[in-house]
């Protein structure tokens, strides 16, 4: 597995108006893994995840992906460079088909060209959509529609993918078979960020985590230096 | 344009009308739709048309369909500048700086209108517009038959374009989720534009349409605002096919009014039915309930 | 043992079919600092809002200074002597912060009352915006606004004092400020009840913890105990 750092945060501080949501907050992501983002409701992980596409500017600080200054782009540039954020709640277009959905995602002029060949691939990785591709979306069901927002950021040929709480109300057997799937598409080449409630399955499933605490990054490392509960207790609370 | 036959005469010019009617509200609901702004300078905008037209005839000779040509680029442009460089801003400022915005546009149309080309009414006549043809008994003005095709033809190209169209979908998708649509790759900042944009090229051809259908005079705008009003609330918000089934109910409910209670009842008839949707079903006979 | 100062006994309540509290009951003694934690979704703002009066529970009771007050409107609540800081505050802005507080004073004052008593530079003293108080709330940052909430549910004189999220984006230097402040609030005869995301403060501030999970009490206790749980562990981290 490759080691190099695809997307690199150093000190940033972010701001929602006048209120400082991030704290100096570095993290490197390397190439081909699957790293984990821990950390409570207010803990500032969603306000990263934006902030890296985009979606708001740090006031300080820098973001490099592939080497490239990155801090300042629109959102729409940042996915046209491979940067997908799939947020949390499964926004589906609810009155568009399963079909329309994923073409929507295949937007960006690099994603056109390449759309048919990623519409089989996202088939292939989710065989369901393929089966409902003529539904409208709003029908399917909490799995298939967390699928379906899967397979359509897929469709934007990213190179890191970042999943915001994709296992909120869904079923710990469609938990498990998504992130089967999600290791199968880490292994043809992608790299992912995922954030995620469940601290313990979070640890279980990455390479390695970073564990975020009111707004600042209390502790990271590998899911086996993780293991120690009580350290991840501590970072995780903040005592 | 009545031999008497009855009630046929007065519903298939309340067909024809509401077809007119329909093509001038399809710009407002779109812009509607998808932004949520209430363009009240909309009405303006398609008077704006109606005057282009009639220059680029009266003065040039142009076939007004084929004048179409240059008004709709122009109308084109100046929607996309009103949204990018004004109603973005506004939209920042507050929810209600857009609407005065919108007024403001609309007051100073008309009397750009009114300096340029004076307060007087004016129409544009060519031979297929002054033209009749006949069902049964009764003759009709083949202008109106031409604004119903044409209002038809408008609508479903319209809607086509926002279901089938990479930026059609665009449009569509940030208008429902601007979140994720950003996260796909829109450029919201833009698309916007290119919305309120394309809405104006509906409006460019209502105008035209319109230019050759009834007389105007620079403070007509109003008055097509309010009829575009009452047929999106009919057909609801959101729906184009909405639109254009509004724009028919509200022509047939004039024409029928007219023909049972005399030409003073139209409007009010047209009114009455309005509050009546409002009541029962605000969100229109198509609406999709937000 | 005394009455307690709040009694809450088997507090139901549905939203849709969503159950947000099932059967919660705990007491509350006079002069405690008692803190609500729990994961996301546990009910915690839910709960405060009960017991400020924002709306009933569907079933179950509540007690103040041992009269029923179920299903009061959040006018009364003041008068009761409950008062409460909102998440979002919302001043009045073209009044200024000594006049916020003023208002609160007087229309907000128990029964039987009069604000000549009230310090009113003591309670912004307290809240940190001394030097601010002629300021108009609309000019001031978010963080000053926060504290202006804290002034105001402290301007009608009240018994009981809910604090919802104070701690929400303060600085590493401001965390130990908040503390003192919570500390001094109760030591001018207060009682409090604190919800709080950030764990450091509520560990720091109270005497007492219950945790709420789904809308249940999972546990009670004091602060220690509750964070090495391992059922308050579970409700955090997974299983």
């Amino acid at each position: 597995m490759a080691q190099e750092a695809l997307l690199k945060v150093n000190s940033i501080d972010v701001f929602h108006g006048s209120f400082q949501a991030l704290w100096n907050i570095s993290l490197e992501v390397r190439k081909g893994e699957m790293l984990a983002l821990i950390g409570a409701n207010t803990s500032g992980k969603s306000t990263l995840l934006d902030t890296i596409s985009g979606l708001n500017h740090p006031a300080g600080g820098s973001i490099q992906f592939e080497g490239r200054n990155i801090t300042n782009l629109d959102p729409y540039k940042i996915v046209d460079a491979g940067i997908t954020q799939i947020p949390e709640g499964r926004r589906i277009f609810p009155d568009m088909s399963v079909l329309s959905n994923l073409i929507m995602g295949s937007y960006t002029p690099r994603a056109r060209s390449k759309r048919e060949e990623n519409l089989k691939k996202v088939y292939r990785h989710f065989p369901i959509l393929l089966k409902r591709k003529n539904q409208v979306a709003k029908t399917l069901s909490g799995g298939e529609q967390q699928m379906l927002v899967i397979g359509r950021g897929l469709m934007s040929e990213p190179k890191l993918m970042m999943i915001d709480e994709m296992s909120l109300g869904l079923a710990p057997i469609i938990i498990n078979e998504i992130f089967r799937t999600l290791k199968e598409i880490r292994d043809t080449g992608l790299t992912i960020i995922f954030v995620e409630q469940n601290v313990r399955k979070s640890i279980q499933e990455a390479d390695r985590a970073y564990i975020l605490e009111n707004g600042r990054v209390s502790l990271c490392g590998t899911s086996q230096e993780l293991c120690e509960e009580e350290k991840v207790r501590k970072a995780y609370f903040g005592i | 344009m009545t031999g008497d036959s009855g009630l046929l005469s007065p519903i298939i010019i309340g067909l024809l009308y509401g077809g007119l009617y329909a093509m001038i509200a399809l710009g407002l609901s779109m812009v509607f739709g998808v932004m949520r702004l209430i363009n009240l300078a909309h009405g303006d905008l398609v008077i704006l048309g109606s005057y282009l037209s009639f220059t680029l005839w009266s003065y040039l000779g142009f076939d007004p369909i084929v004048s179409l040509i240059l008004t709709i680029p122009v109308l084109f442009g100046l929607g996309f500048v009103i949204q990018q460089y004004l109603m973005r801003r506004a939209f920042a400022i507050s929810a209600e700086a857009p609407l005065i915005i919108a007024f403001g546009i609309s007051l100073i149309l008309q009397n750009f209108n009114q300096i340029i080309w004076q307060p007087q009414s004016r129409g544009i006549s060519t031979t297929y517009s002054m033209a009749s043809f006949n069902i049964g008994p009764a003759q009709f003005p083949v202008s109106y038959l031409l604004d119903f095709v044409v209002a038809l033809v408008v609508m479903l190209v319209l809607r086509e374009f926002l279901r089938r169209t990479y930026m059609g979908r665009a449009i569509t998708a940030a208008s429902q989720d601007n979140k994720a649509a950003q996260l796909m790759g829109v450029n919201t900042r833009m698309i916007y534009g290119f919305a309120f944009a394309i809405a104006m090229i509906s409006a460019a051809i209502a105008g035209t349409f319109l230019g050759m259908t009834f007389p105007f005079t620079p403070l007509s705008g109003t008055q097509f605002l309010i009829i575009a009003f009452g047929v999106v609330i009919i057909g609801g918000l959101g729906s184009l096919f909405g639109t254009f089934l509004g724009g028919l109910i509200l022509g047939l409910v004039q024409t029928l009014a007219g023909y049972f209670f005399g030409a003073a009842a139209q409007m009010f008839f047209v009114y009455l039915a309005v509050l009546i949707v409002l009541a029962i079903r605000p969100q229109g006979l198509l609406g999709v309930k937000r | 043992m005394n009455v307690p100062l709040l009694s809450l006994s088997a507090i139901t309540k549905r939203f849709g079919g969503v159950t947000a509290l099932k059967d919660v009951t705990f007491d509350v003694q006079q002069g405690e600092i008692v803190g609500l934690m729990g994961p996301n979704g546990a009910g915690k703002t839910t709960l405060l809002n009960i017991i400020a009066g924002e709306f009933p529970p569907d079933s179950g009771r509540i007690k103040f200074k041992g009269r029923d007050i179920t299903g009061h409107a959040s006018y009364k609540s003041c008068k009761y002597g409950i008062s409460r800081t909102y998440q979002i505050p919302q001043p009045f802005v073209s009044l200024s912060v000594m006049d916020n507080i003023r208002v609160s004073s007087t229309f907000g004052k128990k029964h039987g009352e009069s604000s000549a008593g009230i310090d009113f530079d003591k309670i912004l003293d307290m809240a940190g915006l001394l030097e601010k108080k002629d300021t108009l709330a609309g000019a001031l940052p978010i963080l000053s606004l926060k504290k202006l909430e804290l002034a105001r549910a402290l301007a009608c004189n009240p018994d009981l004092v809910l604090l919802d999220e104070v701690a929400a984006g303060l600085t590493d230097v401001e965390i130990p400020k908040i503390l003192g402040t919570i500390k001094e609030i109760r030591s001018i005869g207060k009682t409090i009840v604190l919800v709080e995301h950030v764990i450091k403060v509520l560990v720091g501030a109270v005497d007492r913890i219950v945790v709420l999970d789904k809308g249940m009490t999972l546990c009670q206790g004091d602060a220690d105990s509750v964070i090495n749980d391992c059922k308050v562990i579970e409700a955090y981290f997974g299983t």
